[in-house]
């Protein structure tokens, strides 16, 4: 593999689901790539498709009644979609490791902390019981767990909601995994907490250098962690770019009315321009750009046909028409009458 | 003092304390002496971390729970001595809107059914076509239509369901309407068009409200004044644009700092000042100043003694001994703001 290829590269993904009203699309021809050592953020609101996403990365769909109908998902050159489930439970939690976003349910409330922490390691390592709890010991340090001796014995309800959350990032990170997925990691937690949080991840991606994927809703988040960003919306990717990129030259209407519509700490008597309307059903999504309905600049061929990627800038893509020369032109003609 | 005669206080919170009972005789201090009031016709926020007793307050507000100790003032009277008959007038002028709009409507009932459950009650029309009427006009108003009327709470999305929400609060047409957490459980373009939606309401009918929500960006965005609430106690007051510009409870500069900016360059400059450890449990509360467990410049004085909750500058109210008179003047780094 060529050092400077990819981690992960996520092909043309389609993931459905069979339900008793039909079939649901909520991935519908997804790609992105992420780089070694970098943080990529899913951004985007519920029901777009980034945890189905996420879940689909660590083949983590359960089937029935989901299904990866399409696509390719390359891990260090190796397809995981390809992979029989024997194998892909040596990637997971190895080289492969996932946070889920509410602390409360993602610990066995009957094991011990020490138990649930050394789980992975044992399964897949096959290090001997002290050599285990000795790493889980030094783990817990880094997460910034106190008295960790101690605490290993104790089980996951009398630990706090931020002391959980950082249990389950000791237990993605034991067996040093080269890429963490990180499903709305601080959404559960109080603010003071969530920077806690935050810091300690920018600390440990600085020491291992692990490449993270970040999904989240929050942009106030992506701001500070993220070094690129993928719009999603309706189960496809609508805007990628670097971090400022998206900030501060949101070209797709989605983007833009996303940030228009969060208020800012740091700025007063500003106006919220909240986007109209709700996101299309994805049982029957709309042939075209499935923000039309909602779109402020909307034309004809958007109702027809899914814009072609175009690109912004070299590292900032777009899909949306209103980035295709010929409307650009057009607009340039209304702008000079 | 003096009584500021333009702005009239419709709401007085007098030392309100509210205790749950738990095992062995303990007690839990959900809300512990907070006093504050809200003016006519002002949004006031109250914004704190989960279990800091700001839903409590506002549900001792409405009469919901009874008080512990203190007085909850509306327009003059007080709210927990009022009897049966008082009350139900009481319901007319102070409504509330709810948190999960998947769990506060009724889901056997119709739209329809919903709004008109609150007239029913109060007998506001003498007959249905009238109520009706005013239904198809309330839903008009938060951004519905007639014809959702005879639909269910299921058939709509979050958003739509907190305007039935809304739409229900409105059927008396009340004065003060307390929203607890109105938007969290909403997808952020949705926020926007239900915070407008209040905005334009209160604009068009002088409604006063009390926003409880834990989003500071959110909450000093809608509110004219915001109180900070920490572990049942109020430890900040002011008006929303100085309680960012001009912090002065250690708590609340924290608070401050954690809150990220959607704005990467911002974000890259920024200070935080990290609180070490959690909330501690409101069974146990510290000793003295509840935040000293936490604050980066806790004294000797912090632990022996319960700060007072004293006008530190004009409208600026402050429970922290760094603003007492001969209290020492201690700087704290951190939420600078940044100028780009």
């Amino acid at each position: 593999m060529n050092k400077d290829e990819p981690i992960l590269k996520v092909n043309n993904l389609h993931v459905t689901f069979s339900t008793y009203g039909g079939t649901v699309q909520a991935v519908r021809g997804v790609d992105f790539h992420l780089n070694k050592g970098e943080t990529l953020a899913i951004v985007g609101e519920s029901g777009c498709g980034k945890s189905v996403t996420s879940n689909a990365i660590m083949r983590l769909i359960p089937d029935p009644p989901g299904k990866i109908t399409a696509g390719n998902i390359y891990f260090k050159g190796v397809d995981l979609t390809k992979l029989s489930e024997k194998k892909m439970r040596a990637i997971r939690g190895v080289d492969i490791s996932m946070i889920f976003q509410d602390p409360m349910t993602a610990l066995n409330p009957t094991l011990t902390i020490g138990t649930q922490l050394t789980e992975g390691l044992r399964q897949h390592q096959k290090v001997s019981k002290e050599k285990a709890i000795e790493k889980a010991i030094d783990i817990m340090e880094v997460v910034g767990i106190p008295n960790p001796k101690e605490r290993l014995k104790q089980y996951p309800h009398q630990f706090s909601g931020g002391m959980r959350q950082r249990i389950v990032i000791a237990m993605a990170l034991i067996c040093e995994p080269e890429l963490l997925i990180a499903d709305e990691p601080t959404t559960a937690l109080d603010v003071t907490i969530q920077a806690q949080i935050l810091e300690l991840f920018e600390t440990i991606q600085k020491a291992t250098g692990v490449s993270i994927i970040l999904i989240t809703h929050d942009l106030g988040v992506v701001a500070k962690i993220a070094d690129r960003i993928a719009v999603m919306y309706a189960g496809k990717i609508i805007e990628t770019g670097n971090n400022r990129d998206i900030f501060y030259q949101p070209q797709h209407p989605y983007t833009k009315g996303l940030l228009n519509s969060v208020p800012r700490l740091d700025l007063a008597g500003e106006k919220l321009e909240p986007i109209e309307g709700t996101p299309p059903d994805l049982f029957s999504p709309p042939k075209g750009c499935p923000f039309a309905a909602r779109c402020p600049y909307v034309m004809e061929v958007c109702n027809k046909v899914f814009p072609v990627q175009t690109e912004y800038t070299d590292s900032h893509h777009v899909n949306c028409w209103l980035q295709d020369e010929r409307a650009k032109s057009l607009l340039a003609t209304i702008a000079n009458e | 003092m003096f009584e500021d005669k333009e702005r009239k206080k419709i709401l007085q919170v007098h030392h309100v304390k509210k205790y749950f009972p738990m095992d062995r005789g303990k007690q839990l201090k959900a809300v512990d002496d907070v006093t504050f009031h809200v003016y006519k016709g002002e949004t006031f926020g109250l914004v704190g971390e989960s279990g800091c007793g700001k839903s409590t307050i506002g549900r001792t507000i409405m009469g919901l729970y009874n008080k512990t100790a203190g007085e909850v003032i509306f327009k003059g009277r007080d709210v927990h001595a009022l009897t049966e008959r008082e009350k139900h007038a009481f319901y007319r002028e102070m409504q509330m809107i709810f948190q999960d709009p998947y769990a506060s409507l009724n889901p056997r009932l119709t739209v329809r059914e919903i709004i008109s459950e609150p007239m029913e009650v109060h007998r506001l029309f003498p007959n249905k076509r009238k109520q009706n009427a005013r239904v198809d006009e309330l839903l008009e108003e938060v951004g519905l239509n007639r014809d959702h009327a005879n639909r269910y709470p299921h058939e709509f999305s979050g958003g739509q369901r907190q305007r039935i929400g809304i739409a229900r609060a409105l059927a008396l047409d009340p004065e003060f309407i307390i929203a607890d957490e109105p938007i969290s459980a909403l997808d952020v373009s949705v926020q926007a068009q239900v915070v407008n939606l209040l905005k334009t309401l209160q604009t068009e009918k002088g409604l006063t409200f009390l926003f409880i929500a834990h989003d500071l960006s959110m909450v000093k965005h809608i509110s004219d004044r915001i109180g900070v609430m920490y572990l049942g106690h109020l430890v900040e007051l002011t008006e929303s644009d100085t309680l960012y510009d001009d912090p002065l409870h250690p708590y609340t500069k924290a608070l401050l700092s954690a809150i990220p900016i959607p704005d990467p360059d911002i974000e890259e400059k920024r200070e935080r000042i990290i609180l070490k450890g959690e909330l501690p449990s409101p069974i146990d509360p510290p000793s003295g100043c509840v935040f000293r467990t936490r604050c980066p410049v806790a004294m000797d004085i912090c632990a022996r003694k319960t700060p007072t909750w004293q006008e530190a500058k004009p409208d600026h109210f402050v429970a922290c001994h760094l603003y007492n008179e001969n209290g020492p003047k201690v700087n704290i780094q951190g939420h600078n703001k940044v100028e780009v």
